[in-house]
């Protein structure tokens, strides 16, 4: 087959202060026709400035400085701008990774669409509209007819990001970029979009290249994979052949980093890589990768690695394979040593001390912390009186339990309620109604300063590390704030600098980062710090609120093993929010699907998720991508969206996507069914538990 | 001579403002993120050569703001000194021959004889009606005609002179200071400057000060013994107007601020921070504020203010004092009016923070709401702040002098340019023209509002964190470019 587009020593420069960065420093790659190249890499490798350059749309900062993009036998860097714009668009699709930026609000789609149609085939009147119907028919929206004149705020967020594909498919391109298109998505709605990006390449033939940070998707979409690091592909290889064995020490401690059930089961700390991906804007003598690597040796500090290729599939850049060229190492992957000296001295294991701790004090049923029937209704106001027409249920009557030193994860796609059920919990957000009993103590309704008082016991981790440290505020400031709000004054000044050294060292910082402010961290870092300030006043509980989510794989790592460190040394109790399957294998004990502002099963992590009961678990974990060589498993497809808070279905919720749906479905919304002693699910599949369904017929 | 210090309302005002921008000036000294966007300022190269000139306003500003009353000498020789009724500020004193060579009328730049006729009573007997000879513009001049251009010339040089020596000395130690901070050699220094590739555009700076210098100078040597911009209606030197007018259009523009900022920061943030209610209340007042017309509130409390002064003369020692009072009122009601827009940017920008994850981890440990507004919420809002008073400054200024040319700003025996303008206009009218009064009002106030408006750009590039500007296109990759291509 030939080649699509070929890419040679592609070097682009992004100007910057103090000093240019190379974002891609001599990248040679090349797509053949009907294939799918999945380049890979954590963030800030140069993999979205590698796709801007092909376009040649990169930010006015950027340049390229040499090499050549061939798309079929025309070089793109050659060509002037105006017939460059004869490529963008037709020779060329693109895909964004935010569907809800990417779309022009005051458009409708048919004008997006038509746009195109009309500048590259010439297209107009009937025959726009015939063509945009028959594209918005292959990306499967339904009634296309209808639905093109409508405005992008009218779509949900899924079926934007179709709409961004039809239009990349407008120009019937021979080449689409996809730069991280499912990134923002949910799994069920990435799940959908994979599948059509898949059926189109398997009808029109053409290439995709495929950039993204997720191994899943990339295990599950590519031909072929190369892994970028440091403005440089390190590793490239048909899928088979990089999923098998992956050579290059960054690809394979790739690997090692994902959390999983495997992996905690073997009790292994996940295998973090050390360090942050290093500034591009230095130079290099040697392997980028030297400074993280377990196996660097002198000669990868002092000679840049060239290409070795070990089977006609797999290349490899490393000084590894150099010298006998083709026979891999088999030396495991070193696996404890991580860049996190979490390891907590005799004299910081004080926090464990602390008053509250100890069982003398737990409520008699023992739990940490109880909720029960918890509602967060947000009114919705409307017309001038601004009087309530309705009420947006962000969470509709959720019960869980926590034990001390466990953790539960609360999972669910976004817009469930699951944040807004965490705040909730720490009365950060005033429940509508609903009891939070917190060792015994009722939270709800508690006065401000007595639930003050308490605040110390309970604390929280937020998603973005970018936006939860005040950028204005030192690292020691952040950290004393809460000690200092809470009047937690164990000796004087002196003893409370010590006290933030100690908790700096506890989440793998040095203690001198105290004195500089958040902009010099790397997200990583500043996750930590978000952490020591969270552990600053002693909590028992800690709601971590995608804690990870934002962060690489290798750097989630790091959090993940620190958290479940701490776990163990301080005995505290997660309630862990998240989407993200595989870190709930890896760290969670109990888990709570949630599922439009109510759990619909709840068990321990092996009942869920080696048996899920509920519909909605189980197409949420069919729907997960994983990484396995032979494609065995049936991803169960849920049609449509979420449905809104503010207006949910009659019945029970999911019905409407459900496809075991049953007329008693759209009724009544179904009681518990027990399975064990732990696990439950609301699902009329299964007989319901006598009790309580009679009470809710009651009701 | 003795003297008594006088220190007015404004003058008071003044002295805080100062204070409070060298407190300012120490904490940004002392936070690390603060001084990285003041740095970005420092390499501005217009906003540092805007910031020269306006260096120059302010000092002659400051020179005007410290009054005192000096001493009557009385024959009696009493116990008791008496001071006299006149306040004068340190600028009045060093202009004293400015201020005092007052001519009868209208007399033109550099000229020597009066611009109206006079009748003159000639030694003999008998009258005529003659353009008069100036009593202190070129009065030492034997023969005008012919000697007058020679001695401007003379004079002009001497004193640009002076300034170019005045001017290597100031680049000479500059650049030895910048040496020894950089640990360089001076002449090295001296090249990279030259060439203009120092961080600070220090290049910038030299020229402009050489540019204000050699004006200053030859400006300085020559109004001494001439009008150099004229004199006015009643003779005044006009040149000297000018000087005084700087005080009232700096004071306008910064004290207005002064007042403006504790109701927009304080109603802006609650707004923004509270919601509800307080929201509500907040949104009410301001919206209602700034649909009334603003020159019609300015009128009107001005008008009130001017004849409650006129009603109460016994509550003013002295004719400085009631025109300082009416001066800070006009600062007051303007900023008044004027602190809706900044309230309404603070508020949208606090809405936003609120929502911010740091300030729910705050929530999260029950910091009260007062220390969540003074430590998270006005710190991050102050970048606001700081482009918004800038950008105002220049605006504030211009409408002092619309305000006085109206009939409803200053006090008319204190001099600004708005009274500048309003006493010429009539003179446009008049045949040959009185262009100069129009024209030093014009010239002042256009350097001053142009420097401070290039000064206000290079603040917003700096701490508007949408406008990060990219580096000039460096040698260091340039060079490796070439190399790679090759």
């Amino acid at each position: 087959m030939s080649s699509v587009l070929e890419i040679k020593n592609l070097e682009t420069v992004l100007h910057s202060e103090p000093r240019p960065v190379w974002a891609v420093d001599g990248l040679t790659l090349q797509i053949l026709k009907g294939e799918t190249f999945a380049l890979l890499g954590e963030s800030g490798c140069g993999k979205s400035i590698t796709a801007l350059s092909i376009m040649r749309l990169l930010p006015e900062a950027g340049e390229i400085m040499g090499g050549s993009v061939c798309l079929g036998d025309q070089d793109l860097l050659l060509l002037p701008e105006t017939a460059m714009r004869n490529v963008r668009g037709k020779r060329i699709g693109m895909i964004f990774q935010e569907p809800m930026l990417s779309l022009n609000p005051v458009m409708t789609v048919a004008q997006q669409i038509g746009e195109v149609l009309q500048r590259h085939f010439d297209l107009r009147g009937q025959a726009v509209e015939k063509r945009i119907v028959q594209i918005l028919d292959q990306v499967g929206i339904p009634d296309a007819a209808n639905r093109m004149n409508e405005y992008p705020f009218q779509f949900s967020g899924g079926m934007k990001q179709r709409m961004m594909i039809a239009m990349a498919l407008a120009g019937e391109p021979e080449l689409l970029i996809a730069d991280e298109p499912t990134t923002a998505l949910d799994v069920t709605i990435q799940a959908q979009v994979l599948e059509l990006m898949r059926g189109l390449q398997q009808q029109g033939g053409m290439a995709i290249l495929l950039i993204t940070h997720d191994l899943g998707v990339a295990s599950e979409m590519a031909h072929r994979v190369g892994i970028m690091y440091a403005g440089e592909i390190v590793e490239m290889a048909s899928r088979e052949a990089f999923f098998r064995g992956p050579a290059h020490p960054y690809s394979r401690k790739l690997l090692a980093a994902l959390p999983g059930r495997d992996r905690r089961r073997q009790g292994h700390r996940l295998d973090a890589i050390r360090g942050n991906v290093p500034s591009l804007s230095r130079e290099f003598v040697g392997c980028r990768f030297a400074d993280r690597c377990d196996h660097a040796w002198e000669l990868c500090h002092q000679v840049a690695p060239g290409w070795t290729a070990l089977t006609g599939e797999q290349q490899v850049r490393c000084h590894l394979f150099d010298q006998n060229s083709g026979s891999r190492i088999v030396k495991p992957p070193v696996s404890g040593q991580t860049a996190a000296p979490a390891t907590l001295d005799a004299e910081s294991r004080e926090f464990e001390s602390s008053p509250a701790a100890g069982a003398e004090q737990s409520a008699p049923d023992g739990s940490l912390l109880s909720v029960t029937d918890l509602k967060v209704y947000f009114p919705i106001h409307k017309g001038l009186m601004r009087r309530v027409a309705g009420y947006v249920k962000a969470v509709d009557g959720i019960s869980l339990r926590i034990d001390r030193g466990t953790t539960l994860a609360l999972v669910g796609e976004s817009g469930c309620g699951k944040t807004t059920a965490g705040k909730a919990m720490l009365q950060l957000i005033p429940p509508t109604a609903g009891n939070v009993r917190y060792n015994g103590v009722e939270l709800v309704g508690l006065e401000r300063h007595r639930l003050r008082s308490l605040r110390s016991e309970f604390q929280l981790i937020f998603q973005d590390p970018y936006s939860s440290l005040n950028p204005r505020m030192r690292i020691v400031d952040i950290i004393e704030e809460g000690m200092n709000a809470l009047g937690i004054k164990d000796g004087g000044k002196e003893h409370e600098e010590k006290k933030v050294d100690r908790l700096l060292e506890s989440v793998g910082l040095p203690a001198e980062t105290k004195w500089r402010y958040p902009h010099e961290f790397s997200g990583g870092q500043r996750q930590r710090i978000a952490i020591a300030r969270a552990l600053a006043v002693n909590p028992k509980l800690i709601v971590c609120d995608e804690p990870t989510s934002a962060l690489d794989v290798s750097v989630q790592a790091q959090i993940l093993n620190l958290l479940r460190e701490l776990q163990r040394n301080l005995g505290l109790a997660y309630l862990f929010i998240t989407h993200n399957i595989s870190v709930v294998e890896y760290i969670a004990d109990e888990i709570a699907v949630m599922y439009l502002g109510r759990i619909v099963e709840r068990g321990m992590v092996d009942e869920v998720l080696d048996s899920p009961r509920h519909p909605y678990t189980q197409a949420l974990l069919s729907a997960v991508p994983v990484i396995e060589l032979e494609s065995k498993r049936k991803v169960i497809r849920l049609h449509g969206d979420l449905p809104s808070p503010a207006n949910p279905p009659q019945g029970c919720h999911f019905h409407p996507r459900c496809s075991h749906v049953m007329p008693v479905c759209r009724k009544n919304y179904p009681a518990a069914s027990i399975f064990s002693s732990t696990h439950t699910a609301h699902c009329y599949l299964y007989p319901q538990d006598e009790e309580q369904s009679d009470r809710k017929t009651q009701a | 001579m003795s003297f008594k210090p006088e220190i007015l309302w404004t003058d008071a005002l003044v002295y805080v403002l100062v204070a409070v921008i060298v407190i300012f000036a120490w904490q940004v000294r002392r936070h690390e993120h603060l001084l990285a966007s003041w740095r970005r300022v420092g390499h501005s190269a217009s906003g540092m050569a805007a910031l020269t000139i306006l260096v120059f306003f302010i000092v002659i500003g400051l020179l005007d703001t410290i009054h005192l009353r000096p001493a009557i000498e009385n024959g009696n020789g009493g116990s008791e000194t008496a001071y006299g009724v006149e306040v004068l500020s340190l600028l009045d004193l060093l202009a004293t021959p400015l201020r005092m060579q007052v001519e009868t009328t209208y007399s033109a730049p550099f000229a020597t004889h009066l611009y109206a006729r006079e009748t003159v009573e000639l030694p003999g007997g008998g009258q005529v009606r003659e353009f008069p000879r100036l009593k202190f513009g070129g009065a030492h001049l034997q023969d005008p005609e012919a000697q007058l251009a020679g001695d401007i010339a003379i004079r002009a040089g001497t004193g640009a002179g002076f300034a170019l020596l005045l001017w290597f000395l100031i680049t000479a130690s500059v650049t030895a200071i910048v040496a020894h901070r950089r640990g360089e050699k001076f002449v090295f220094t001296l090249s990279t400057i030259w060439r203009g590739i120092t961080p600070v555009p220090w290049r910038a700076v030299f020229v402009t000060l050489a540019l204000v210098l050699l004006l200053g100078g030859a400006a300085l040597a020559l109004c001494g013994d001439y009008h150099i911009l004229g004199t006015d209606k009643v003779g005044q030197d006009v040149f000297y107007q000018s000087l005084k007018s700087i005080r009232t259009g700096l004071l306008i523009g910064t004290l207005t601020t002064l007042m403006m900022l504790p109701f927009a920061l304080l109603l802006g943030v609650a707004a923004g921070y509270f919601r509800g209610w307080v929201d509500d209340l907040i949104q009410y007042l301001y919206t209602t504020l700034s649909s009334i017309p603003g020159v019609l509130l300015i009128a009107a409390t001005v008008l009130m203010i001017q004849v409650y002064m006129e009603t109460h003369p016994e509550l003013f020692d002295t004719i400085a004092a009631r025109a300082d009072l009416r001066l800070l009122f006009l600062c007051i009601i303007l900023g008044v009016t004027s602190w809706t827009g900044l309230c309404r940017l603070l508020r949208g920008e606090t809405l936003k923070l609120r929502e911010m994850e740091y300030i729910q981890a705050a929530h999260a440990f029950g910091v009260s709401h007062w220390r969540i507004i003074s430590r998270h919420i006005i710190p991050n809002v102050m970048h606001i702040v700081l482009i918004t008073t800038v950008m105002d400054f220049s605006g504030l200024v211009l409408a002092e002098a619309v305000l006085s040319y109206v009939g409803v700003g200053v006090d008319p025996s204190t001099i600004s340019f708005g009274t500048m303008i309003n006493a010429a206009r009539l003179e446009m009218a008049r045949e040959p023209m009185v262009w100069w009064a129009l024209f030093a009002a014009f010239s002042f106030m256009f350097a001053l509002v142009l420097s401070a408006n290039l000064f206000a750009d290079a603040v917003q590039n700096a701490f508007d964190p949408r406008m990060k500007t990219l580096s000039a296109l460096s040698g260091t990759w340039r060079r490796k470019s070439i190399g790679k291509n090759a």
